[in-house]
């Protein structure tokens, strides 16, 4: 299995431990990942502004990822709705993919539509398994709960992402559970983070989050899991910035996936970053089975 | 005369332009730690810094740094050995030939006693020094034609700074070569140096065979074949009054190459003088570039060594805050507008669909500047600063990659500050005021609205595109604004966000452009997909209001113009 990593723009400035810890817990499973440095913005802040450029921008890292013939795997959600959601326009409408092709072949690259975009948690559960991630793990967790956030721009619009069924989604919650965790029922799991209208609306994007915590909170969850950039830093950074300037604190910290999963099969804390996160995590290991699994024949 | 006042005028504007750009270094104030110290505070921070270093263990520091970075730029031949050599030979070329031969009669006839630009090694070196300029400008354009992928775009700063470089070097050239082969150059230094009076006319005769034969000269009455004993006589005439002070042309071998083609014309060329218009050309464009220099790209030569110096010694954090604001003005200078930073930026490739060149880092950089100068900006040149500011993703690259290590992610964000001070923020943010202001049918209340104000050219935008036609299913059930978690978010929702989001599809389908365009609801959509997922209709809602948000932006960028 080999993929083209795309990290996007703030993963390797902001959530560093999160490229690692994926980086880690996919090799472990045998998961091959080529780095193409000529990949550039995914199109996401762009939205806003300019359709065309927006597709462009995606194009040029599929056209990328298409001249190696790998398929992509993607750690951001938003960045992974917004390749999704370009390929679809693109398919959709030839005069749009013609106009993107005839500017990408200024640097010999073109857009053929021969490529799938994938997120690391379906490829770990639709391309690895569940089976082999369950012979992974050596140290599972106990009475550990889990508030999963699925993240609107994989489920959604749910015709071009393709990711789960939106309003029934089990794909996360699996991956969960596999580690031993409890993953809870809480109403707002298939809500928004608020991240979109950080910097636009600050106090919308505050009371997004804030509900989401208390909400995840009160269904009685340790930790929250991510697996998606934004959703990350809003419950990560933001949240610890809400508990400083604002006061409000539920005590729901934030743990990336592969960090979660990273650390039950036995792979270093350094290197899945668990004290890079702002919001200390580190208590988790405390949930983990005293004794490591006996090695399974 | 012209020649002293050219001079003298060019040197003035010289070091005006340098004095006026340094004291910017200390003038310019960026971020938030800077605007409370004043110029004359960190003109003495800068002083006692550099007194402090010079006076300690960190001169080695510096020294190392002048040989290594500023002298041998062993940074650049780490990263690129073709561009290396380009960069080295066009600036080393380029100096020896100004300390030699333009600055002639200041040092190099001072140093060496037998000095004359005719003599050799002096005439071959002319040569020498302008060959390897020329090869650095050849390796140049060789590796700009056979780069590809994204290049960043040159602008009219670049191109001045090289078209000066090259009408200086090819006048040279050229005059060179139309001195060799003019006749009246020749009699002008047979009356100087030969001594001959006009009735030894056989003396003169040997003398000009020899210089047409072996020296180039094209002459009007003395032509070839010459016998022996001609040649003999005129060599000895030469070795006499001549050979102390020239050397046979072809070591000047450029000028030489030149003289060649031109021979044929000779004549006409002396006749006409082009000489001594190709001796204007050549010195007022020194002076020009001169003046120009602080002014261009080629300030560079010395803001980058400086700072390059100064960075090398800094300590985050350790420094006086004076001084770190000395240096983030410096900062804005030391750029070379070289393009690395634009060639690894995330969101370069925009450029090609929004044609703002603030979307490129090393020409944000120079926005930045023009809007530190303090000159009136309009507003669509601030728009465009804005833009360009918001659409980056703060990725670092450009800080990574950037040769002289500029820490442009730093001035990214002050530039952002400085933009938020004079109004103009995240343009999301900003066009939800201004779209409101300008728009502001949403808050009349109980007032019939006439349909009158129908744009159709407007929806013609909209069915334009596959996913944002698909309002016109609409059927008004309302499930997207009961789904909506922003709608929900409020007690009462039309006061906060004006129209929701049926609203704004049924606006779309009376071709109201005003009311769809200056709901606040557009902006404070947080695309979670959730109205689009639950359409019954297969409306793309949310994909919708990204479209509308498009032509908001577009329609008040259009209005700004």
């Amino acid at each position: 299995m080999r993929f083209a990593l795309f990290l996007g723009c703030n993963i390797p400035v902001r959530l560093k431990h999160y490229e690692s810890a994926s980086r880690a817990v996919l090799r472990e499973l045998d998961v091959e990942l080529v780095d193409i440095a000529e990949f550039n913005c995914c199109g996401y802040p762009l939205r806003n502004i300019d359709l065309k450029a927006f597709v462009l921008s995606s194009a040029r890292n599929l056209a990328l990822a298409e001249r190696q013939n790998l398929n992509i795997i993607i750690l951001c959600k938003c960045g992974y709705g917004t390749l999704r959601m370009a390929d679809y326009l693109l398919r959709e409408d030839a005069r749009l993919r013609e106009d993107v092709n005839r500017i990408l072949a200024k640097e010999g690259l073109s857009y053929n539509a021969d490529i799938q975009v994938k997120h690391i948690l379906s490829v770990l559960f639709n391309d690895v398994g569940i089976g082999v991630i369950k012979e992974k793990i050596t140290r599972p967790y106990e009475n550990l709960k889990i508030a999963t956030h699925y993240g609107c721009h994989a489920l959604r619009p749910s015709n071009i992402v393709q990711f789960d069924d939106p309003v029934a989604p089990s794909l996360f919650d699996q991956l969960v559970e596999v580690t031993g965790a409890e993953s809870v029922d809480w109403s707002t799991k298939l809500d928004c983070c608020g991240g979109p209208l950080l910097g636009t609306n600050d106090e919308l994007s505050l009371d997004f989050t804030e509900k989401k915590l208390a909400d995840a909170r009160m269904a009685g969850a340790h930790y929250l899991t991510t697996g998606c950039t934004f959703c990350q830093v809003q419950f990560d950074s933001v949240q610890k910035m809400m508990a400083t300037e604002k006061g409000t604190n539920h005590h729901v910290p934030s743990i990336l996936y592969p960090q979660l999963l990273g650390l039950c099969m036995g792979i270093d804390k350094d290197v899945l970053g668990l004290d890079s996160n702002q919001i200390d995590i580190t208590g988790i290991e405390g949930f983990l089975v005293p004794e490591p699994l006996a090695e399974s024949g | 005369m012209l020649y002293t006042i050219a001079l003298y005028t060019s040197l003035a504007i010289f070091v005006a332009g340098l004095i006026y750009r340094i004291s910017n270094w200390f003038r310019y104030s960026i971020g938030k730690d800077a605007a409370d110290i004043t110029a004359s505070t960190r003109v003495s921070a800068a002083v006692g810094g550099i007194a402090s270093t010079i006076f300690s263990a960190k001169i080695g520091i510096l020294l190392k740094v002048f040989l290594l970075d500023v002298l041998l730029q062993t940074w650049l031949l780490k990263k690129d050995f073709l561009r290396w050599l380009a960069h080295i030979c066009i600036y080393v070329g380029f100096i020896l030939l100004l300390l030699m031969h333009g600055l002639d009669k200041l040092i190099t006839s001072v140093v060496f006693d037998n000095y004359y630009s005719t003599l050799n090694p002096f005439m071959f070196l002319r040569d020498f020094f302008g060959l390897v300029v020329i090869v650095g400008v050849g390796i140049a354009i060789y590796r700009r034609l056979l780069s590809k992928g994204p290049r960043p775009q040159s602008t009219g700063v670049d191109y001045y700074a090289i078209i000066i470089l090259a009408v200086i070097m090819i006048s040279g050239v050229i005059l060179e070569g139309t001195k060799i082969v003019s006749n009246s150059r020749y009699q002008e230094m047979v009356d100087e140096y030969a001594g001959l009076d006009e009735e030894e006319t056989e003396d003169l005769m040997a003398l000009g065979a020899y210089w047409v034969q072996k020296f180039g000269v094209v002459s009007p009455d003395i032509k070839g074949p010459f016998d022996k004993n001609t040649l003999q006589q005129g060599k000895q005439l030469h070795e006499m009054s001549c050979a102390e002070c020239h050397s046979r042309p072809q070591w000047a071998f450029m000028g030489y190459g030149a003289s060649r083609v031109m021979s044929p014309m000779a004549s006409l060329l002396d006749r006409a003088n082009i000489r001594t218009l190709l001796w204007y050309i050549h010195f007022l464009a020194c002076f020009f570039g001169m003046a120009y220099l602080p002014f261009s790209k080629f300030f560079h030569i010395f803001s980058t060594p400086v700072y390059l110096l100064a960075n090398a010694v800094k300590k985050e954090g350790k420094s006086d805050p004076a001084n770190m604001a000395t240096m983030r003005a410096i900062e804005m200078d030391a750029c070379t507008h070289c393009g690395d930073c634009t060639t690894r930026c995330s969101v370069a490739v925009a450029f090609n669909e929004i044609s703002n060149p603030n979307i490129l880092p090393h020409e944000k950089l120079a926005a930045f500047r023009r809007l530190l100068s303090g000159r009136g900006l309009s507003k669509k040149t601030l728009m465009a600063i804005q833009e360009g500011s918001y659409i980056c993703t703060d990725c670092h690259r450009c800080t990574d990659v950037c040769p002289i290590g500029i820490n442009l992610e730093d001035l990214w964000l002050n530039l952002k500050a400085h933009l938020a001070e004079l109004g103009y923020t995240k343009p999301e943010a900003w066009a939800r005021e201004a779209m409101g202001a300008e728009f502001n049918l949403v808050k009349l209340k109980d007032k019939t609205l006439s349909l009158t104000p129908v744009d159709k050219g407007f929806v013609g935008e909209l069915t334009g595109s596959a996913q944002a036609s698909t309002f016109s299913v609409c059927f008004g059930c309302q499930t997207c604004t009961n789904v909506c978690p922003v709608v929900g978010n409020y007690e009462n929702p039309k006061e906060s966000l004006g129209l929701l989001p049926h609203e704004i599809m049924h606006c779309l389908a009376l071709k109201h452009k005003e009311l769809a365009l200056g709901s606040r609801m557009l902006w404070d959509c947080v695309t979670c997909y959730v109205c689009q997922e639950h359409c019954p209709q297969g409306v793309r809602v949310t994909d919708v209001l990204y479209q509308l948000k498009n032509l908001a932006l577009k329609h008040l960028k259009e209005k700004a113009a």
